[in-house]
C-alpha cells in the first residue's frame, strides 16, 4: 500500500519534473529539538553536507532494519541496536553474523547529534556518524559484508533506487549516500522525556528518595558522578569526554589509547549517557557488569588502581567513595528517572 | 624589563602620533587577548598538560590532567575616566588551543592609555545557574547545593606522583558558608593590572597565567590536607580566591 503511494509518487514526480530534472529538492526535516535541550544546551550538530530530509531519514530507517547489508542476510543494525533496548542489545557483547562475539558491548542510540566532538564508540575511533556507519557493514564480528555486494544488492532492489532517487536526487546508489541516509535516521533518535526531564520541566515531581539520590550525584564529597555524567542543565547526562573510571589494574582493550597511540590514554573510554539505563544492561565498554547495583558497588568499593585513573575517581586505595547502602539505594533511584519509556515506546 | 621597553616604545610612536595629529586626535584601534599559561615560566599548552610533572611551592610532585577556567567582564579603563567593557566571558580548557584567547570582535575603542581588568569566574549577576548553553554543555556547572552558578576553575591531577599518587581536584567557585540553612559567599575576584598600557595602534595585549601561583601566594597550598572535596570546603574556596589574585600578569603588548 505504501510501496504503491509511493510509487505513485515517484511516477508522478519524474512526469511532472521531466522538464525540470533538477527543479525537485527533498523535503526538509530539520530535527524535533525537546525544550529541555534548547534551553539548556546548544544546537545539535548536523554536517551541512547532509540535511536532514523526509525522504533520507525514511530510507536511513528502512536501511538500519533491512538485514540487505549483512553478508548472509541474516543481520541489520537493529539486530546489536534494537528499539526496545533504547537501541542497544542485551548481551554483554554482540555476536556478528558468523555467531563470533566481539569484544565490546554495544551502544544505545539517541541524542547522536548532541556528541558535540562528534566521536563515536566507546574508544571514540569513528569521527562521525557518516563514517561509522561504513564500519559494521564490513566488520567481520558484525555484518561481514563488503560494501560492493551491498551497493549492488541496493542497486538491483525494486525499490531502494527510487528511494535514493527521492532522498539524495539520484539512483546511482553509493556507500556514501547509504551512510548518509543511515546517519539521517540515527540523528532523529531523540530521547527527552524522562520522569527527570518532566521534573525540570515542572510538570512532574520527584520522591524524596529520587530527590537524595540526585543530591549524592552531585555532591563532591559523595558520588561526584556529574563532573563526567551531566547534570540538570547539561540533559544529555554524559560529557562525552574518555576517562577511566577505574575499572581494571591492567588493561586487555587499551580504549582510547590504541586509537591515539598514548599511553597515557590506556584504559580510557568515552562516558555513556545515563538516559535509558533500565533497558541498556548489561553495562560498561565490555558489558561486565549485568545490574545497577553492581555498577553503583563498582564506584563506591570496587576501584582498581592504574596509571591513568581519572583523578576524579576518589578514595581510590579505600576502592572509592565508600557509599552506605541507603545512599546507595537513593543513587539508584535517581538514575532509574533519567530513564525514558516513551522512546522506547516510540521508536518500537 | 621586557614591559619596561614595550611601554617605552609605546610611549614612543604614541607621542609621535599626536604631534603628527597636532594636539592629540585620537585613532581608533582594535583591542585583542592573547593568553599563554606557564608554571613559573614554562609554557603550559595541549602538547605537554598531560605529561608535564610539576613541584609545587609546598614540595608536592604533581601531575595535571585537566584544566578549565572562566574569565569575563573584561574591561578596559583609560585615563579620561572612559571604560571599554567587552563582552562575553572566556571559556579555556587547556586541551583545546582554540579557546585560549580572548576575542573582542575587533572591538574599537580610541587610542589612549589604559589599565585592564576582567573578573575571575562570574560576578554575582552573572553567576546564573544555567545561563549559558556553551558552559552547560561543557558541564560547567556548580551545584545547586553549593550555590549554584558555574565552576571558575577545575584543575584535576595527581599529586605526590613520586611516592604514593592521589588525586586532588581543585576546583573552585561559590563558598557555602554553612548550611541548615544553607548561606553562600560570592566567591569571584576581580583582577585589575596597574600598569599602564600606551595602546597607540591595533593591539593585542598578551596575558600570562601562571598556574604554580594558585598553590603559592599568600598560601602555599598543601594538598596533604586539601586535596579532594574542596567543593564544599570553604576555608579551600576562601584560599582559593585569595590565591587567583597573583595568577595573571600583563606579558607583552603587541601594536
Ligand atoms: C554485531 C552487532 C552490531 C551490529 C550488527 C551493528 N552494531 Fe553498531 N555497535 C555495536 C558495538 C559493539 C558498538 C561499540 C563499538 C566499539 O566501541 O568499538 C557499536 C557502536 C555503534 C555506534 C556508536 C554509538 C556512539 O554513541 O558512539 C553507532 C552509531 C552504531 N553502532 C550504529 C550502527 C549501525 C548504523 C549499524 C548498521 C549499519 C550497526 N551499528 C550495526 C554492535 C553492532
Ligand atoms: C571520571 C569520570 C566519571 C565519573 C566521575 C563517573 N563515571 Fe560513570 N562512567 C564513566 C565512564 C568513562 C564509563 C564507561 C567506562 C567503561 O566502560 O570503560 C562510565 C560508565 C558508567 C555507567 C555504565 C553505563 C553504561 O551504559 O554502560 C554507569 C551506570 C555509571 N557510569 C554511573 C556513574 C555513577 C553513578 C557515578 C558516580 C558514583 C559515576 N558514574 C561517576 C565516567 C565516569
Amino acid at each position: 500500500m505504501n510501496k504503491g503511494i509511493l510509487l505513485a509518487a515517484v511516477l508522478l514526480f519524474l512526469s511532472c519534473s521531466s522538464d525540470d530534472q533538477n527543479g525537485y529538492e527533498p523535503t526538509p526535516m530539520p530535527l524535533e529539538i525537546p525544550q529541555i535541550f534548547s534551553e539548556n544546551i546548544i544546537a545539535p550538530i548536523i554536517p551541512n553536507d547532509n540535511p536532514q530530509t523526509v525522504e533520507g531519514v525514511g530510507l536511513g530507517k528502512k536501511l538500519f532494519f533491512d538485514t540487505i547489508l549483512s553478508a548472509d542476510g541474516s543481520q541489520s543494525c537493529a539486530s546489536c541496536h534494537s528499539p526496545q533496548s533504547a537501541f542497544t542489545d542485551n548481551f554483554a557483547t554482540s555476536a556478528g553474523v558468523n555467531g563470533i562475539a566481539g569484544t565490546r558491548n554495544s551502544m544505545p542510540l539517541f541524542n547522536l547529534a548532541w556528541n558535540y566532538n562528534e566521536r563515536f564508540t566507546w574508544d571514540g575511533k569513528e569521527l562521525s556518524l557518516e563514517r561509522q556507519a561504513e564500519e559494521p557493514v564490513q566488520n567481520p564480528l558484525e555484518m561481514h559484508s563488503n560494501w560492493n555486494d551491498v551497493i549492488e544488492r541496493l542497486q538491483t532492489h525494486q525499490e531502494y533506487p527510487q528511494l535514493f532517487d527521492l532522498a539524495f536526487n539520484t539512483s546511482t546508489i553509493t556507500k556514501e549516500l547509504t551512510t548518509k541516509a543511515i546517519a539521517q535516521f540515527e540523528r532523529t533518535l531523540i530521547s527527552a522525556n524522562s520522569k527527570f526531564d518532566r521534573y525540570s520541566l515542572g510538570i512532574e515531581t520527584l520522591t524524596a528518595q529520587e530527590l537524595n539520590g540526585l543530591d549524592i550525584f552531585l555532591r563532591e564529597d559523595k558520588g561526584d558522578c556529574f563532573h563526567c555524567h551531566g547534570n540538570p542543565n547539561n540533559p544529555l547526562w554524559t560529557n562525552n569526554d574518555f576517562h577511566n573510571n577505574g575499572l581494571d589494574a591492567t588493561f586487555t582493550d587499551l580504549g582510547l589509547g590504541a586509537v591515539t597511540g598514548d599511553p597515557n590514554d590506556n584504559g580510557k573510554f568515552r562516558t555513556p549517557s545515563l538516559r535509558n539505563l533500565v533497558y541498556t544492561a548489561p553495562y560498561m565498554h565490555d558489558g561486565r557488569f549485568t545490574t545497577l547495583d553492581q555498577v553503583i558497588n563498582h564506584y563506591s568499593e570496587g576501584l582498581q588502581n592504574s596509571p591513568t585513573i581519572d583523578p576524579l575517581m576518589k578514595q581510590i586505595n579505600q576502592g572509592g567513595v565508600q557509599l552506605t547502602d541507603q545512599e546507595k539505594a537513593d543513587l539508584k533511584a535517581f538514575l532509574l528517572t533519567l530513564s525514558d519509556p516513551s522512546f522506547v515506546e516510540s521508536n518500537n | 624589563m621586557k614591559r619596561l621597553i614595550l611601554l617605552a616604545i609605546s610611549f614612543i610612536l604614541f607621542t609621535c602620533e599626536s604631534e603628527n595629529t597636532n594636539g592629540g586626535t585620537l585613532r581608533n584601534i582594535t583591542v585583542d587577548f592573547e593568553f599563554i599559561h606557564t608554571w613559573d615560566g614554562t609554557v603550559i599548552d595541549n602538547t605537554n598538560l598531560t605529561t608535564t610533572t610539576v613541584t609545587n611551592e609546598n614540595g608536592e610532585t604533581m601531575s595535571m590532567s585537566r584544566l578549565r577556567y572562566l574569565l569575563s567582564r573584561f574591561q578596559l579603563l583609560n585615563s579620561n575616566g572612559d571604560i571599554y567593557g567587552f563582552n562575553g566571558y572566556k571559556f579555556t580548557d587547556l586541551s583545546d588551543i582554540t579557546s585560549y584567547n580572548f576575542s573582542t570582535n575587533n572591538f574599537i575603542i580610541p587610542s589612549g592609555t589604559y589599565t585592564l581588568k576582567f573578573i575571575w569566574g562570574f560576578n554575582e549577576a552573572d553567576n546564573i545557574t544555567g545561563a549559558y548553553p556553551d558552559l552547560n554543555s561543557a558541564s560547567w556547572n556548580w551545584p545547586d547545593m553549593l550555590g549554584g552558578g558555574y565552576h571558575f576553575l577545575q584543575l584535576d591531577g595527581m599529586y605526590n606522583i613520586d611516592t604514593t599518587p592521589s588525586p586532588y581536584n581543585f576546583h573552585n567557585g561559590t563558598a557555602r558558608v554553612s548550611t541548615n540553612p544553607n548561606v553562600f559567599e560570592q566567591n569571584f575576584v576581580e583582577i585589575e593590572f596597574t600598569e599602564d598600557m600606551v595602546l597607540s595602534g591595533n593591539a593585542t595585549i598578551k596575558i600570562e597565567m601562571n598556574i604554580a601561583e594558585l598553590f603559592k601566594n599568600p598560601n602555599a597550598w598543601d594538598l596533604n590536607i586539601y586535596d579532594t572535596p574542596l567543593m564544599p570546603n570553604y576555608d579551600a574556596q576562601k584560599m582559593m580566591q585569595q590565591n587567583v589574585e597573583s595568577v595573571f600578569s600583563i606579558d607583552e603588548i603587541f601594536q
